[in-house]
């Protein structure tokens, strides 16, 4: 298991269980992963809030929400297995907070047709992640904390392993394996402004990609619409959309809940045409729909962007998130906000000097998670490469074009449920495997490539082609995309590639942060290089990807995903896949729901 | 833009010393702010552990200025730069690298607590019943992101090194988490008692100050833990109860 996030404990726990000899790398420390960050909740239609929910609304809802590029078939099976893996969370010791009667409370969040989000307060991420850890590390699994793995090793078209080396000391591994499961998160650190952490390198996104397998979806970036933007040393950091489905509102410079002004035709039936409508959804009126707030986050990230462009933005250049505004509707409003968000009135009082109970927020649009990354199988996800699989972030298809919050707790937990299971399968029906010492010497050198005397810099290299590729993806394949700049951004990519090559790293090999960013460079040139070329190729704007040079759907574009992989000369080749049609029954539900 | 200059600790197990660097500041930076900037400019190879950047990992623990803190909750404007920020490693830990310590012993001592072992279901669907009013308690506990800074202040620990014979306020805390949820039947006194070590904690509260989750430690997890510890190995009924038991 590369990974040690949601989906690689989860992962490793069902392999474990599966009775075969399990190994989990980790970039961090256990416990630290991204997953930690993750605020609002886990979505499942576990029905204890609204009887009306089950997995055939989740599904429809899922489907929505990624404008129908979705693989239908992970999404079905997300949908009904989500509630078995949440409980089962309870049974590791998981304390959700509770409804009235004992049961697991849930909350609305962003295209949740009902209240669907398991949570605490706003620190579940925090919850799952540890009853994973603490269960986890009484299932016989071997820990290596802080490896990092630089390559996927092969004997033939199989998976034999993996290689890299750990962080502390420096010393080379190898890795050997049957199978190998990939959940290695996001890419977020591609970006200059993101919410993710410094391991969000697509380094099992370019592992699997150097190794022969495809990737789809990559022009899919989720920009969240809720992102702190000052102090600037805090930009990009999360602000949960548990703001807004406790009721916070988003207001432009004159006040105004700009939201309401464009509700797109497909979440019409669903969206409060008023403000008290809207507030009395987020207090549990069942006969009430959603305020706009609460549209997808595609949707609301580019009416924040068109606030902003438009003059209307907030001084420090975002827009405003105002949850304190709700006291003017409940007499205890200060004690619900400390209760229901504890994480986000303590970030803004120790970073930003803001009670959030008595003032709005400033947000932005941040870098928040990839829909696109490894194809694999819906049923045991396992990618194009034999005994190579993947699961969570790291993966594609669940989400389509457009990720629904919540819907990524329950991805780790559902496919790393199967990808641990499956990989357990495969290792236990074929035979062993034998890593050639060619392979293992050349990943060696390729490691070690920094250190050699003959290149260029003076240590800071790496520093400075990461912040430059983060500017480059920041100005050119951002939020609202442009043909030509897309262009320029290749070139950029190419000589940032060039110099990355040569990049040489100070000191030794001991904990090296230079040197360990001069090899994730290597990751996330090849995402970057993934994520422009699919963006460029998909000529319509559907989702999170919006062309500004072709703004509107395209239905001919909607029947296909695009696949990635690299040809044998080694070039980066873009695949249009049909996407396989829609089961009959799974149709209807779609229809129903609409 | 403004200067300061922080004193960072440099060096590995076999030793090191204290280096000076000058870096600018801007409105709103945290110290880990200001290490990353002298990383990018000034000392590429400095080893400092991070994350998420914003108080909910636990991993960027360090003593500035003396005092155990987060990096990334630790605002440049709450601190003189009239001075050098003085930049260490934790002092309870060995030392890797520079900021990074050797924390493997308390992922060690977590496996060695029994893990939650809960009772049968309530509800034939393989759910239980719980009220909001009995995890608060528990729920209190499990904001703990690990940062491992009450390790780190505790004397028992940093003083006096009963690493062997004393689990620290986390792993305490960890403990009482498990004894007081709701749905958990294991029993962990015995060794709370012996190997754990609850007996040496003698409530000088430094955890507390410290726990930038602004958890009880002391009061709402340790002494509950000393009194049933109490309760059950001292109470003379029990044990009177328990002579019983063993002869019959």
């Amino acid at each position: 298991m590369i990974g040690a996030g949601g989906a690689g404990l989860r992962a490793a726990i069902e392999a474990a269980a599966a009775g075969v000899s399990v190994g989990l790398v980790c970039k961090s420390l256990l416990g630290k992963a991204h997953t930690v960050m993750a605020e609002g909740g886990i979505a499942a239609a576990l029905a204890n809030v609204d009887e009306r929910d089950n997995w055939k609304v989740h599904f429809a809802d899922t489907m929505r929400g990624g404008q129908y590029v979705n693989d239908w078939r992970m999404a079905e099976l997300h949908a009904k297995e989500a509630p078995a893996r949440v409980r089962e969370l309870e049974a590791w010791g998981a304390l959700f907070d509770r409804t009235k009667d004992g049961r697991i409370l849930q909350r609305n969040f962003g295209g949740h047709r009902y209240p669907r989000l398991a949570h605490v307060g706003d620190r579940t991420g925090l919850e799952m992640i540890r009853t994973l850890q603490d269960h986890g590390i009484h299932q016989g699994i071997d820990v290596h904390m802080e490896h990092t793995l630089t390559a996927v090793l092969k004997d033939g078209e199989r998976v034999a392993g993996a290689f890299g080396y750990d962080r502390e000391k420096g010393l080379l591994h190898v890795f050997r394996a049957r199978a190998v499961v990939l959940a290695t998160g996001g890419i977020g650190k591609a970006y200059q402004i993101t919410s993710n952490s410094w391991e969000y390198t697509g380094d099992g996104h370019a592992l699997a990609y150097h190794a022969g397998a495809e990737l789809m979806d990559m022009e899919f970036v989720q920009f969240h619409p809720t992102g702190m933007i000052w102090p600037p040393s805090v930009q990009g950091i999360l602000v949960t959309e548990g703001v807004r489905g406790e009721g916070g509102v988003l207001l432009n410079s004159q006040g105004r809940r700009f939201l309401f002004d464009d509700i797109p035709d497909a979440y019409k039936n669903q969206t409060a045409d008023n403000e008290e409508e809207g507030f009395r959804y987020t207090q549990g009126d069942k006969s009430a729909r959603r305020p706009p707030e609460l549209l997808t986050r595609d949707h609301v990230a580019r009416c924040i962007v068109r606030e902003i462009r438009e003059g209307r933005g907030s001084p420090h250049g975002g827009v405003f998130l105002d949850i304190s505004w709700i006291k003017k509707k409940l007499p205890n409003a200060e004690e619900v906000i400390k209760k229901k968000l504890p994480s986000m009135y303590h970030q803004f009082l120790k970073l930003a000097d803001i009670d959030i109970t008595r003032e709005p927020m400033e947000v932005g649009p941040t870098t928040h998670y990839v829909m696109g990354g490894i194809r694999v199988d819906p049923e045991t996800q396992m990618s194009t490469v034999p005994g190579l699989f993947a699961a969570g972030e790291c993966a594609a298809g669940l989400h389509g074009a457009n990720r629904l919050g919540g819907n990524s707790l329950s991805d780790l937990l559902v496919f790393g449920q199967r990808a641990g299971a499956h990989a357990a399968r495969f290792a236990k029906e074929r035979g062993a495997t034998h890593v050639d010492g060619a392979e293992i010497d050349e990943a060696a050198r390729a490691a070690l490539a920094p250190f050699e005397p003959d290149g260029s810099g003076d240590g800071s290299a790496p520093y400075q082609i990461q912040h430059e590729l983060q500017q480059t993806m920041q100005d050119l394949v951002g939020i609202v995309r442009r043909e030509g700049e897309m262009v320029r951004a290749l070139e950029a990519i190419a000589r940032l590639r060039d110099h990355a090559h040569r990049v040489r790293v100070a000191g030794n090999r001991a904990f090296n942060p230079g040197w360990h960013t001069a090899l994730e460079l290597r990751n996330l040139l090849t995402v970057s290089e993934a994520v422009t070329r699919s963006a460029l190729e998909r000529k319509e704007s559907r989702g999170a990807h919006f062309r500004d040079d072709y703004p509107d759907k395209d239905a001919a574009s909607g029947k296909i995903n695009l696949v990635v992989r690299r040809d044998r000369d080694g070039a980066m080749q873009v695949a249009r896949r049909p996407i396989p049609e829609l089961r009959a029954d799974l149709r209807q539900i779609v229809e129903e729901m609409k | 833009m403004a200067t300061a200059t922080f004193r960072i600790w440099r060096g590995d197990a076999q030793g090191g010393s204290f280096a000076d660097y000058a870096t600018e500041v801007a409105p709103g930076m945290v110290v880990l702010d200001a290490v990353h900037r002298i990383q990018a400019d000034q000392a590429p190879d400095l080893a400092v552990r991070w994350n998420c950047k914003a108080g909910k990992c636990g991993s960027c623990s360090a003593e500035v200025n003396g005092l155990p803190r987060l990096m990334c909750m630790t605002r440049l404007s709450d601190l003189s730069l009239a001075g050098p920020v003085t930049l260490r490693p934790m002092k309870t830990f060995p030392i890797v690298r520079d900021l990074v310590t050797d924390v493997s012993w308390n992922y060690r001592v977590k496996r060695k607590v029994k893990e939650f072992k809960p009772r049968p279901p309530d509800a034939a669907d393989g759910t239980w019943r719980i009220a909001q009013a009995d995890i608060e308690r528990v729920q209190e506990f499990r904001k703990c992101i690990e940062c491992f800074l009450c390790q780190d202040v505790c004397h028992v620990l940093r003083e006096h090194e009963m690493h062997d014979r004393f689990i620290g306020p986390r792993f305490l805390m960890h403990v009482a988490a498990l004894e007081m949820h709701p749905l958990d039947v294991e029993d962990r006194v015995a060794e709370l008692r012996e190997a754990q070590g609850v007996g040496l904690c003698n409530i000088t509260k430094c955890c507390t100050r410290v726990c930038p989750e602004g958890i009880a430690i002391t009061d709402n997890a340790i002494i509950p833990l000393k009194e049933r510890v109490v309760d059950e190995v001292y109470d003379p009924l029990r044990r009177l109860f328990r002579v019983f038991r063993a002869a019959s």
